[in-house]
């Protein structure tokens, strides 16, 4: 890789490694990592296919649908391309994220049509695969719309008939076990594990803490 | 020999006898005896029997004519008729090979031989040797007996002698035989199954197919028994199908008393016909070489005898009880059965009502050695066991089941059929339930949402695991669900959980363990499965209490948690080794700087259960625990400070701890808490804490100064046993010193702690007795006692069942006698008193015994009593219990012994029942108490000539010239006077000889010194 090349990465990274949970050294590694998957031009953004290949070989995930999610919530613009500031921020929030930054990950993921509410059917879209078809079930939505029910009545604590940002956030500090109550929009610790130590210069915890410590004792 | 033929022969109805091992032993035995009787004894075989022998013979008429005299018999049967062993031997001789036929029919026609041989009064009735001896006394000592009457009946005794010994001889040789023929038990049963199922298989040297337990029976209950607990009653231990290579399946059962057939498994009711069709056999292995010829063809082909086999097989189940460590054996069997068949077992939790019954019903017939074992691991466990026997109280049918079972019901199979998208939004809503109701937990259970929680547990999805173990968090705190969960195998699951990275899942899965472990079996199988080890590495915890992260707090959390799990661990003797070993005592000693309240609760909570032990007593005081305790000891949380109480109340049994308790300044804030009378939890730790410290005089001197008698006499009114135990045993120990026994009167506690004489609480009476017996060495005291009946009080629990009781009742009794006035008349007025006094002296317990003579002593300064103790025989007890080992009772004995020489011949009986001679030895000892009281016995005994002679012949005065020395006014004096007396005789002694000029004793530097000293 050319000079110019090396020292525009150092730029972005200096600018924006304050932005993120990452150090700057990292975060010129993550840029490297984004150059070598896009193909080296300057301009190259990492399309769609590109970005959901990550994620299956990277984190594992296989959902179809959740990669598309995840994809939208990594792309904050929504041009349909990672920009390096969204791939870094995005990284960021997905490996080091704290849980603010992951419920709110996870609810623009979760946010179908980007509305800003989650609504029923969304919610139905979400959660249509989760259940192992039964073959001698007469409806075989049935159970999904109980989950949807179940997941409504959690998040819905105003009583709205659909789920804002707030909500969601209120409920997912109270239980953050809902962080993910609508599909795995986030890596697990193992993959995230791996992934970080292939380039990690400090070691941050990747984990959020599910249980109550502290002020929660009883 | 007549007891052996009573008792032991066994005799068929028409009075014949069985053809049973045992009395082919006795028959031999006989014969061996009986057979060349007359040759050994010439004049014992001339010796015409008092009756003669009858019996029908089976010998024919011709068998006596080969010999040259025969006996008068009869022509046609032989109806044989004995007079001497003379004519006895001719018959034996006559019947050659058919000798034990012959004794066999003698004994069937004379059921008791020896009382015709040697006449009535030797009729097998004579179940004790003394009576037998008796008997020959009387014989022997007869008025008027010519010589050769004399002689006669000399030999009819050494005949009667020679039967006696036949008659030991045989009851024993019976009942080694009857050792032998032992029972089967389960492990011997399970054991001979494993072999088996070893040997079997499809190919052609092996023996059988296949081998397995009945499909309806597979469950192993807690006591090892497969069968069905009605089953169990009638000695039925497992049934098995077996796969013959030869025949077809055969169903047999293994009872208690063998092995034998069954009417067979049926699988459309999926019942077994339990009704024998064959033989009992010792063992499956003797069952099937006699049902199946491959079986038998194989196995003497392989091991050349089928029987070394079987051994082995029977040597395998020993094993484990020898080695003593049965129940890591009985936990890998599970774990295996596990392996093999996890649903089945799932099964049969399923049906828990009907289980939970039979293993309770199952646990009565339990072998010894779990018994043994289980006592073991129980012995400082407290309250918990019932736990064990929780009963099941579940919903009949149905029909009234909450609207609960069926969501909770829905949200399991959501839970189990979907992904962990599915899996998490289940848990969520689980957890929105009321999981502290028994409701819901039962009903978590009953629809099979254990499973699918504990299989959660074993996945790769962390979520999932913390949600899961978040509700098994909670359930497990009803106790049904801690024993299906451990039934299940869950314990195992979640000490592996300990090993996870994620804090997260440490904490939970160790608050889970702390609420399951709560009963013995779950305890023991953490430590088996090297739960203790993990949990201790909890506790390492960095950084405590400087500046909090969210991570430093996490770590706090897992620690805190670890030592829950600990505590719940801590209640058995084997886990607080195994924490020992792991080195949990460092790390709870740093934990117990901690600032947290719900910290340090369970820290002081498994310190308080491990003080149990010596070990952690000791560790306790030398890591510096003691001041943190007494700090924690003042703070404000009821809870922390009853711990940091009961850890102070079992710990200052150790003498350095009390002292360190009183340098930290822990007294004042243990007597503060006697203010908290509301918390009786609290207060009994307290004033158990300050019993124990109290047991240091300079303790009791600080206490003195924050008043705290007047505060315990206050306690002494309606509070509950366990308080009062602790009250008690606090003013008891004050007691010891005069001041305070003023103290305790003026503070009216005299008249409660009489009153506490009438209780029931066996701990408390022990306590109660000892604070009475010690308050009593006041006059004053003594007076208040004297007026409430006090003495009669203490006098009437010397009947208490319990000898601690009984020895601290008679120690109290003491003092009261010695400082009443006239007690003499006091201790006759008590009807029969004295006499219970003598009949203790019987007891076995060298505590009451001591006790007891310590009693006698202070009685038999008033002299009519002690004539009605020596009229009760005082005086043989008294010198019978001489021997002894141990140093207490010498000392109160000797006391009570100088003591009851005052009366009549006492003395010369002392001399004759062999007291002196023991009582010299005494003064071997180191203990200058028991040299006090022995030299006053002595000087006492000493006032007679011939217990002089005695003592001078066991060298007393070597020992006795020592003691003078002593600076013991009381043992000068008693020494001296001793050594006086022995002189005075060897000087008489002399005298009486002087023409001959033989001289006696030989000390003369005795005299000197004797006077000197005087």
């Amino acid at each position: 890789m050319e000079a110019s090349a090396k020292a525009n990465i150092s730029k972005i990274a200096e600018a924006l490694h304050s932005q993120t949970n990452f150090t700057k050294k990292e975060c010129e590694h993550l840029l490297h990592m984004y150059k070598d998957i896009t193909g080296g031009a300057d301009d190259a953004k990492l399309d769609r296919n590109k970005f959901k290949d990550i994620l299956h070989n990277s984190f594992g995930m296989t959902d179809d649908l959740m990669m598309d999610q995840v994809f939208r919530a990594f792309d904050t613009d929504s041009d349909s391309n990672i920009s390096q500031e969204e791939w870094l921020k995005g990284i960021s929030t997905f490996l080091r994220g704290t849980l603010e930054e992951k419920t709110s990950f996870a609810f623009r993921a979760y946010d179908l049509n980007s509305d800003g509410v989650i609504s029923r059917d969304e919610m139905f879209q979400l959660l249509k695969s989760t259940l192992i078809r039964q073959p001698v079930e007469e409806d075989p939505d049935e159970g999904v719309r109980d989950l949807v029910e179940i997941v409504f009545k959690k998040f819905d604590t105003q009583k709205k008939g659909t789920i804002d940002y707030a909500q969601f956030k209120s409920s997912v500090v109270d239980e953050p076990l809902l962080l993910q109550a609508l599909g795995a929009c986030l890596p697990d610790e193992k993959s995230a594990d791996a992934f970080l130590c292939t380039f990690e210069e400090v070691h941050v915890p990747t984990t959020i803490s599910y249980i109550r410590t502290g002020g929660g004792r009883q | 020999m007549g007891l052996t033929l009573t008792k032991a022969a066994d005799w068929l109805d028409n009075s014949k006898l069985d053809f049973s091992p045992s009395n082919q032993i006795i028959l031999t035995d006989i014969l061996k005896a009986v057979d060349g009787y007359s040759k050994n004894n010439p004049i014992g075989g001339k010796m015409k029997f008092s009756e003669p022998l009858v019996w029908d013979s089976t010998l024919k008429f011709e068998d006596f004519k080969k010999t040259e005299r025969f006996p008068e018999t009869s022509q046609e049967v032989a109806h044989v008729e004995c007079h001497s062993f003379d004519m006895l031997q001719l018959v034996l001789d006559a019947c050659r090979s058919k000798k034990t036929a012959e004794v066999r029919a003698c004994l069937e026609g004379n059921s008791d031989p020896v009382s015709k041989i040697l006449g009535n009064r030797y009729a097998c009735n004579t179940e004790d040797d003394v009576e037998f001896y008796k008997q020959a006394e009387e014989d022997l000592q007869g008025e008027d007996i010519t010589y050769e009457e004399f002689e006669t009946k000399k030999v009819v005794l050494k005949m009667a002698m020679e039967f006696h010994n036949l008659d030991v001889r045989m009851l024993r040789s019976v009942q080694g035989l009857m050792s032998k023929d032992s029972r089967l038990s389960p492990r011997l049963v399970e054991a001979e199954f494993d072999c088996l199922k070893e040997l079997s298989g499809s190919e052609d040297e092996q023996p059988l197919r296949d081998i397995e337990p009945v499909p309806c029976y597979v469950h192993v209950f807690s006591n090892g028994y497969r069968a069905p607990n009605f089953r169990q009653l009638q000695g039925d231990i497992a049934y098995f199908l077996v796969y013959l290579k030869d025949t077809d399946v055969i169903c047999v059962t293994a009872g208690t008393k063998g092995w034998f057939v069954n009417k067979g498994y049926s699988k459309d009711t999926n019942d077994v016909d339990f009704e024998r069709r064959s033989d009992l056999y010792g063992s499956l292995f003797a069952l099937l070489r006699e049902r199946s010829r491959h079986f038998r063809e194989r196995t003497s082909r392989k091991s050349g005898d089928g029987e070394t086999a079987a051994d082995e097989a029977a040597d395998g189940a020993e094993k484990p009880d020898q080695e003593g460590d049965a129940d890591q054996q009985a936990a890998r069997e599970e774990a295996e059965e596990r392996k093999k068949d996890p649903t089945l077992r799932w099964v049969s939790l399923g049906t828990s009502e009907q289980q939970s019954q039979e293993r309770r019903s199952a646990r009565q017939p339990q072998s010894a050695a779990a018994a043994a074992q289980q006592s073991d691991e129980s012995d400082s466990e407290s309250g918990t066991d019932e736990e064990e026997d929780a009963v099941e109280r579940r919903h009949e049918s149905n029909a009234d089941l909450p609207s609960e079972y069926w969501q909770i019901g829905k949200f399991v199979r959501y839970l189990k059929g979907g992904n962990q998208t599915s899996t998490i939004i289940s848990l969520c809503a689980l957890r929105d339930f009321q999981l502290n109701t028994e409701v819901c937990q039962l009903a978590i259970r009953d629809v099979g949402g254990l499973e699918v929680l504990l299989n959660l547990l074993e996945t790769e999805e962390n979520r999932c695991k913390i949600g899961s173990l978040k509700i098994l968090k909670e359930i497990s705190q009803n106790p049904q669900i801690r024993r299906a969960i451990a039934d299940l195998g869950g314990l195992q699951t979640l000490v592996n959980i300990l090993k996870e990275p994620s804090k997260d899942l440490k904490c939970l899965a160790a608050e889970t363990i702390a609420n399951v472990a709560k009963f013995r079996r779950a305890r023991r199988i953490v430590r088996q499965h090297g739960g203790i080890r993990k949990l201790v590495s909890l506790l390492d915890c960095p950084a405590l209490n400087g500046p909090t992260s969210p991570e430093i707090e996490r770590d706090i959390e897992v620690a805190r948690c670890g030592a829950l799990a600990l505590w719940s661990l801590s209640n058995s003797t084997k886990n607080k080794r195994a924490m020992k070993r792991a080195g949990v005592i460092p790390l709870l000693g740093k934990l117990l700087k901690s600032r947290h309240e719900d910290m340090l609760i369970p820290v002081v909570g498994t310190l308080q259960e491990c003080a149990s032990e010596p070990d952690y007593r000791v560790a306790i005081r030398t890591e510096g625990m003691v001041e943190d305790l007494v700090k924690n000891l003042k703070s404000d949380n009821a809870e922390l400070q009853m711990h940091c109480a009961s850890t102070i109340f079992k710990c200052a049994e150790e003498e350095e701890t009390r002292d360190l308790v009183r340098s930290y300044d822990g007294l004042e804030p243990m007597v503060g808490l006697l203010n908290k009378t509301d918390n009786k939890e609290l207060l009994s730790a307290a004033t158990g804490a300050i019993w124990k410290c109290s047991m240091s005089s300079k303790n009791i001197r600080k206490f003195q100064e924050l008043n705290v008698i007047e505060k315990l006499v206050r306690l002494l009114s309606d509070q509950p046993e366990e308080v009062l135990v602790n009250v008690v045993g606090a003013l008891g120990e004050m007691a010891a010193e005069k001041e305070n026994r003023h103290a305790i009167r003026k503070a009216g506690g005299i008249g409660p702690l009489v009153q506490l004489l009438t209780g029931t609480n066996q701990a408390l009476l022990v306590n109660t007795t000892r604070a009475v017996g010690r308050c009593a060495q006041e006059k004053e005291n003594m007076a208040i006692i004297d007026r409430m009946d006090g003495v009669r009080l203490l006098w009437s629990l010397l009947k208490n069942p319990n000898p601690e009781v009984q020895a601290s009742a008679a120690y109290a009794i003491c003092p009261c006698i010695d400082n009443v006035n006239d007690a003499g008349e006091m201790v006759r007025s008590y009807v029969g008193g004295l006499e219970l006094i003598v009949h203790l002296l019987r007891s076995d317990n060298i505590k009451v015994l001591a006790a007891i003579c310590a009693a006698v002593a202070s009685i038999a300064k008033d002299e009519e009593n002690l004539a009605v103790l020596t009229d009760h025989g005082v005086i043989p007890l008294l010198a019978g219990l001489t021997r002894t080992q141990d140093e207490e009772l010498k000392r109160h004995l000797s006391e009570a012994i100088a003591c009851c020489c005052a009366w009549g011949n006492n003395r010369i009986v002392f001399g004759k029942e062999g007291a002196v001679a023991p009582l010299v030895s005494y003064l071997r000892v180191k203990d200058p108490k028991v040299h006090r009281s022995t030299a006053r016995a002595l000087h006492e005994l000493s006032r007679h000539p011939d217990n002089c002679i005695t003592m001078h012949e066991c060298g007393v005065v070597r020992h006795l010239l020592g003691l003078v020395g002593s600076d013991d006014e009381a043992l000068q004096l008693a020494a001296s006077g001793c050594i006086a007396n022995i002189r005075r005789l060897a000087m008489a002694n002399e005298k009486s000889r002087q023409s001959s000029k033989a001289r006696g004793g030989g000390n003369g530097g005795a005299n000197g010194k004797a006077v000197a000293a005087k």
